[in-house]
This record gives C-alpha cells, sequence and structure tokens, in this order.
C-alpha cells in the first residue's frame, strides 16, 4: 500500500511505459491526452530518453517510425482527431513490421467532436483505420493500475511480434487519478536484442526497413507471413477479466471505463438478486471470441455496453453467433450512462 | 600500350554502392547524384553507420543502391522519419533523399520545422520540376509556363502558383547549418555539387547541424527531352528560375 | 464501505485540489479512491467540480449518481447537487457566497461562511480548505490528520512559508463546524 502513487491515467501510461523501457516518445498536443506529453517532457530527458513535441500528428507518428526503426522503444499519444491523422504512418509501421506504441486517449466524435469521453474509435482500433491488411494489438485498460501496467505489456507484446501496439483509453480514464502501484523499472539494455534494426551496417549486411514491395507474389508473400503472426497473436494473446458469470443469466460485455462501471452496475444488480455477470475484454483485437461463444451457450443475453453507436457490438455479435439475443445499450457524444440507466437495461432482459 | 604494373585505378565504384541496378530511366540525374552521395559517405568513412531514407518518387528504391542501412519512409515524411532515427541514435549519420514533390508539396511542414530545428541530418533535394514516377504531373517547383500532363498547357502562375524556392525559404531560418543550391548539368557543376554534398555530410559528422543540398536534376522522360537537350534546358532555363549557390553557410 | 463526495464551485476556487487532497488521505490510508475532474473549458475560469469516491473494496464506476456528501462552494453548485444528495447525506454550502438552502428535510445542511473565515485567518485563498474541513467532519471515515499530510504532499513543494501553516487552521476551522456523521 505505502508504494502507491496518486495518478491521473495519463500519468500512470507515461510512467508505464518509461518504466517498460520507452526511450522516444514524440506527440502534438490535443485535449484529454496533454498530461501524457507534458509528463514525457519532463520526465523522459531524465532517462537519457528522446522527447520532441513534433509540428503535426502526422509528423510525430513518422517520427516514430524512424525511432522505432532504429531499435528504440517508441511511443506517441493522441485523442481521436489526431489518431485519425496517424492512420497513414500506422499503416506503414504495420507493413514494415515496426514495433511502436501508440495511445489513445478517445474523445467524442466524428469531426471535432468534442473532449468528453467516448469510446467511437473502436472500429479505426480494432478494423483497421488505415490501409491495408493490417491488425493492431489493442489493448484497453479500466483503471489508472492497469493503464499503467497496459502500457508495458504494449510494448512487449509489440516487440514479440514486430506489430504496432495501441493502447485505446478515454478522457475519463486519462484525467481521473487513482492509486498506482508502480511496474519495476527496466533497463532498455536488458531487452531481447533487435538485429534487424537500423544501427549502422557495421559487420554485417546491410539492413532495409520498408513496406514496398513492386511485384505482387512477394508482397503477397509478405502479407502471408504478417498474417501468421497475427494467427499466433490470436491464438496466445487473448486477455479477458470475467466477473460474476458462474451463474449469470445476464452477461453484459464491456470494456475500457464502461467495463469498470458495469463492475458497480454488476454488484448492485446482485445486491438486488438481479443474476447479471460481466465479461470485460482486455484485448480488443485478439477479441475474446471463445470464452464470450462459451458464456453466450448458458446465458438469456449478451447485453453490450459502450459510449459508442455499438461498435463492438459487432463482434460480440460474431462471438455469441445467435446463441442468445445480443441486445445493446450505448451512449454518445461524451455522454456516459450511469449504473441505474444500465441497470435498468439489464433487468429488461433479465 | 603500359605494362601491366604501371596501370593506375582512377576511377572506381564506390564501395557505398550496392551491385544492384539503378531503376532509373536513362539520361536522369538521379544515378548520378545517388553515386555522389556513396562517394561522399566513402570519403567520410561513414558508411558503417548511415542510415538512407528513401522517399515515394522515383528514387524509392534509394535505400536499396547503398551498402548501408536503409529505410523507406512515407510520402513527403522522410525527415520526420530522419528526426526519429538521429534523435533516438544521435551516433548515425541520417541522410534523407527526397523530390520536389515530395520536400516541397505534401512535406512542406516536415521539412520546415525540421530544418527550423536544426536536426542534425542531411537533406538531399532532387528538384528536377515534375512528378517522374507518376507519370509527369506538375511539381511544386515546376517553371513557369512548363508543360505537364496535370497543367497541359503549362504552368499559369495566376491559378497554379509559382515554382517554390525551397533553398531561399530555408536560408531565412536560423538554425540551419548549410543550405545550397547545385546543379549537375556539366562536369564543373557535378564537381562543385560533389563538393557541396560531401560538406553537408561532414557538417554532420561534425555536429554542425541541418543541411539542405537542392540539386538542379533533368527528367528527360518527363520533359519528353533527349539527355544532352535536357542538361541545356538546366543551364538556360531552369537556373534563371533557380540561382545556383550557396545561401546560408554556418560551418 | 463506499462514500462519495462532490466538491464544486467556480473555477479557481480550488474545488479539484480539495478534491484531490481527500482522496490523497484516503489513499494514505489504505482505501481505495477515484478523484474524477470536470475537465476541459471548465478548468479555465468557469465552473469546476470533481467527484471523490472512497471505498474499503475496488471502485467500479467513479461517476456518482448520488453522492454522500456535497461541497458548493458557489449557487449553481448547490442548484446542481443539492438534489442529488443521498437521503441522510450532507451538503456543505458556503454561506459567504449563497444565501439559501439545499431546501432538503433529509440531508444535513452544514453552513460554513468559508470565505469570511479564511479572511479572518488573513489569506482569502483557503475558502476551500475550511469548507473541505467541514466534508471531513461530515464524512467521518478519513481522520482530520491524515487529510492534514495529504495537504502537506499537495501543495507543500510550492507553497511560500506560511501558507501550509494556515490551511492546517482552516481545515481544523472547518472541521470545527461538523462533526461525524453516524454510523
Amino acid at each position: 500500500m505505502a508504494d502507491r502513487q496518486l495518478m491521473t491515467g495519463n500519468e500512470a501510461m507515461a510512467e508505464g511505459a518509461i518504466r517498460a523501457g520507452c526511450r522516444a516518445y514524440f506527440g502534438y498536443p490535443i485535449t484529454p491526452q496533454n498530461e501524457i506529453l507534458e509528463y514525457m517532457a519532463v520526465h523522459l530527458p531524465k532517462v537519457g530518453g528522446a522527447f520532441l513535441q513534433a509540428e503535426s500528428e502526422v509528423a510525430a507518428i513518422n517520427m516514430c517510425y524512424g525511432a522505432a526503426a532504429a531499435g528504440v522503444r517508441t511511443m506517441t499519444s493522441s485523442s481521436s482527431p489526431g489518431v485519425s491523422l496517424k492512420m497513414e504512418g500506422i499503416s506503414y509501421l504495420a507493413g514494415a513490421d515496426l514495433p511502436c506504441v501508440i495511445l489513445n486517449v478517445a474523445r467524442g466524435g466524428p469531426g471535432l467532436g468534442n473532449i468528453a469521453p467516448a469510446q467511437g474509435d473502436y472500429f479505426q482500433a480494432t478494423k483497421g483505420g488505415g490501409h491495408g491488411d493490417y491488425r493492431l494489438i489493442v489493448l484497453a485498460p479500466s483503471t489508472a493500475q492497469e493503464a499503467a501496467e497496459l502500457a508495458g505489456l504494449a510494448f512487449d507484446l509489440s516487440d514479440q511480434y514486430r506489430v504496432p501496439a495501441l493502447i485505446l483509453a478515454d478522457g475519463m480514464l486519462g484525467q481521473m487519478m487513482e492509486p498506482v502501484a508502480l511496474p519495476a523499472q527496466r533497463d532498455p539494455a536488458s531487452l531481447p536484442p533487435k538485429p534487424w534494426a537500423l544501427t549502422g551496417a557495421k559487420g554485417r549486411e546491410p539492413n532495409y526497413i520498408a513496406s514496398f514491395a513492386l511485384d505482387p507474389t512477394v508482397l503477397r508473400d509478405l502479407n502471408l507471413r504478417r498474417q501468421a503472426r497475427y494467427r499466433e497473436i490470436e491464438a496466445r494473446e487473448v486477455r479477458w477479466e470475467e466477473t460474476a458469470t458462474e451463474d449469470a443469466e445476464v452477461l453484459l460485455v464491456a470494456y475500457g471505463t464502461m467495463g469498470r462501471i458495469a463492475k458497480t452496475v454488476v454488484r448492485r444488480g446482485r445486491d438486488e438478486g438481479v443474476k447479471v455477470g460481466l465479461l470485460r475484454p482486455i484485448t480488443l483485437w485478439p477479441f475474446p471470441y471463445a470464452p464470450l461463444r462459451a458464456l453466450a451457450e448458458r446465458v438469456r443475453a449478451v447485453l453490450t455496453v459502450e459510449l459508442s453507436a455499438g461498435q463492438m457490438w459487432e463482434d460480440v455479435r460474431l462471438a455469441v453467433e445467435g446463441r442468445c439475443p445480443t441486445p445493446f445499450y450505448g451512449e454518445m457524444g461524451g455522454v456516459v450512462p450511469t449504473p441505474s440507466e444500465i441497470l435498468r437495461e439489464v433487468k429488461r432482459h433479465a | 600500350m603500359p605494362e601491366a604494373g604501371t596501370v593506375t585505378k582512377v576511377f572506381a565504384r564506390p564501395r557505398s554502392l550496392t551491385d544492384k541496378h539503378f531503376t532509373y530511366c536513362p539520361g536522369c540525374d538521379h544515378g548520378l547524384l545517388t553515386r555522389i552521395i556513396a562517394g561522399a559517405i566513402d570519403k567520410l568513412g561513414v558508411q558503417e553507420r548511415t542510415v538512407i531514407i528513401a522517399p515515394v518518387g522515383c528514387a524509392v528504391f534509394a535505400y536499396e543502391w547503398f551498402r548501408c542501412d536503409g529505410i523507406q519512409a512515407a510520402h513527403g515524411r522522410a525527415v520526420a522519419v530522419a528526426t526519429g532515427l538521429k534523435r533516438a541514435n544521435p551516433h548515425l549519420i541520417v541522410i534523407s533523399y527526397q523530390g520536389d514533390g515530395d520536400l516541397a508539396a505534401i512535406g512542406t511542414a516536415e521539412t520546415v520545422h525540421a530544418a527550423n530545428r536544426g536536426e542534425a541530418v542531411t537533406v538531399i533535394f532532387v528538384n528536377n520540376q515534375i512528378y517522374g514516377m507518376t507519370g509527369g504531373q506538375m511539381a511544386p517547383t515546376t517553371l513557369a509556363g512548363q508543360r505537364a500532363t496535370s497543367c497541359p498547357e503549362g504552368r499559369d502562375v495566376r491559378t497554379m502558383g509559382y515554382p517554390l524556392p525551397v533553398a531561399e525559404m530555408i536560408a531565412t531560418l536560423a538554425a540551419p547549418a548549410y543550405v545550397t543550391r547545385q546543379s549537375l548539368h556539366d562536369p564543373r557543376h557535378v564537381a562543385q555539387a560533389t563538393k557541396a554534398v560531401e560538406k553537408a555530410l561532414r557538417y554532420q559528422v561534425e555536429g554542425v547541424g541541418y543541411s539542405l543540398v537542392e540539386v538542379l536534376a533533368t527528367c528527360p522522360t518527363g520533359w519528353k527531352m533527349p539527355p544532352a537537350v535536357a542538361h541545356q534546358h538546366v543551364a538556360d532555363v531552369a537556373t534563371g528560375t533557380f540561382p545556383l549557390g550557396d545561401l546560408v553557410d554556418r560551418g | 464501505m463506499e462514500r462519495a463526495v462532490v466538491c464544486a464551485g467556480f473555477g479557481g476556487q480550488g474545488v479539484l485540489l480539495a478534491g484531490k487532497i481527500l482522496a490523497r488521505a484516503g489513499m494514505e490510508i489504505g482505501l481505495e479512491v477515484t478523484w474524477l475532474p470536470s475537465y476541459g473549458p471548465e478548468m479555465r475560469g468557469g465552473t469546476a467540480n470533481c467527484t471523490v469516491v472512497l471505498s474499503d473494496e475496488p471502485i467500479g464506476s467513479p461517476i456518482v449518481e448520488s453522492p454522500d456528501v456535497v461541497m458548493a462552494m458557489n449557487g449553481p453548485s448547490l442548484d446542481r447537487f443539492g438534489p442529488r444528495v443521498v437521503g441522510g447525506g450532507a451538503v456543505i454550502v458556503n454561506r459567504s457566497l449563497i444565501d439559501r438552502g439545499v431546501g432538503r428535510a433529509d440531508v444535513r445542511e452544514i453552513s460554513v461562511p468559508a470565505n469570511e473565515l479564511a479572511r479572518e485567518l488573513g489569506e482569502p485563498r483557503v475558502a476551500n480548505m475550511i469548507a473541505l474541513g467541514a466534508v471531513v467532519g461530515a464524512l467521518g471515515i478519513v481522520p482530520l490528520d491524515a487529510v492534514k499530510e495529504a495537504m502537506v504532499a499537495e501543495v507543500g513543494a510550492k507553497a511560500r512559508p506560511g501558507l501550509v501553516a494556515v490551511n492546517r487552521e482552516a481545515l481544523d476551522r472547518g472541521y470545527a463546524l461538523a462533526e461525524p456523521m453516524g454510523a
């Protein structure tokens, strides 16, 4: 308990990244994630890392492309409109098999939207907001503690599979403070080597990094190898949390901020004798299709709750495949449903 | 005939070039400039710590010509990639090789801000006044009145703007160490351009700072001119819009 | 056990800081806490509020529909949050700026002339600490000493000499106006 620090979700992700060995950060101001940029400006230089406020989100993600190619653990952060600007660069990172961590502290949209919490970027994060056949590892923290831990996991997975990782948070998680027991500091020198990195062709043949192959069969084969890695990630890296699912009759599915609000719904529902449980995806890609499908065999309904018009809902329905009704409850524009509103909805399907 | 023992090697392929064949059109200056850069890398002895950044455009394969580490960047973002590489590993010698569409149209913001920060990288800017790879469309540097596939009647400056004076623009900034415009239209200018590229690279090696070497180059295919005529066009016409010489030298 | 507090007022009245000190104090005595601010344009001089949840279990929703205690530093805050206080809860009303009551028989109203008391202490800026003292008294689950330590941690490094002492006294003054709620 004594080691806990009171931190915002934004600060927790930034510190979690530094402790995981992040040594290059490039960003651009946008609310509600400015604290990440500001935290990195203060703390990254102290550990010998490179911090730069770029001239745009576009420049920032391409600086990440360069720093990641140099073999350094690299991160950028932004919020929804800024992440849209980064999409071209993210596609290039994916196409060049470069590890990189992108934080999206999402806000209301589309367009300029507002700065309130929202989950309308799920499609963009999980289905490929940029061009081409690619996937991002997508992690969705619901507490500041988890935000700090997932920042580290994002770097580890991204390095291991050479797939960019995105942490999909939202303005509420970014701005709220909670006690955080920070993960241990890791020395970048102790991390697994990256023989593919651009470090200068000394004593070896040159390394080339590109997302480019004019010959269709060559590009197809590159894609096939990448897809094989995606299958491996789907087989090994699915993460989720279940709450009160053993005897649940109505199963809530919610992630991030909605995931934690749903926990309050479960507790209150159980207090009132409603058999409600929760599956909270922690990896949005790979999505926990199998555990959700197993639960769908034995519940009356799977109720998806999101701060969107129903984006993760599509994955939920793919998982359930008609085994039970799959109602949806959501809010948009930065409006966050309260526990009693959600509980009322749960009772309609109990 | 001289005896075998008296033969002296006066010309060789730079060690920093690979054996790959260039994909450039006959008469194009890209190949010559590539060779000049490889020679400069050899001369400074930095082949083992150099990273070449290839743009989108005719030079998209540039990373494969050099016996150095290489990376291909998104259109216009080469110098942002250079910034990331250099900041992450300041020991690297980073060369951003970019054409006019890449550097002066879609990448203008990155170009200006990297120069303004004085990023310790070397930018080689190939100004051939046309989009070569996509088939000869108007570039930001296309001359007034010059025809291109997207301005078939010639560039009308009243509606399409003027050729962008990149070197002059960058020279207004406080941070750059070296800004110059060179040409490759005859042996004397090739020799001068070679010296300029060497100086720009040396400034990076010595930590002096950011350099931009703008090079007037030919595109015989896009211009629809034989190579010799194209070089004469650079001498007689292009240098009128884009005067040659050093604009900044803070070395 | 889970309790929620809303601190609300004009931007600049220090309501976010008051909530942060309460959250830190809760953390230091081993509770789970969340501190959720209203953020954005409100931070730049409009109205501001934050919600603090204190619990002996992991906290689900940081959003609270019915807080146990509301600290209303100005009229609009009382109008907005007064009706939402849970029955049996408490409202701290800054009598210096609010000339009306919460108008509910089922909640305890604690009248605190925060600005006047702050002026008496010679430091008008500590009105928020006086109100926070009353919140701590009404809440009854976080010892005042823990709040004082949290206050030092939050403002200590930046504060000019003397301000910490005035803040301590302000917390005492407010606390004296509110006794802990019944168990």
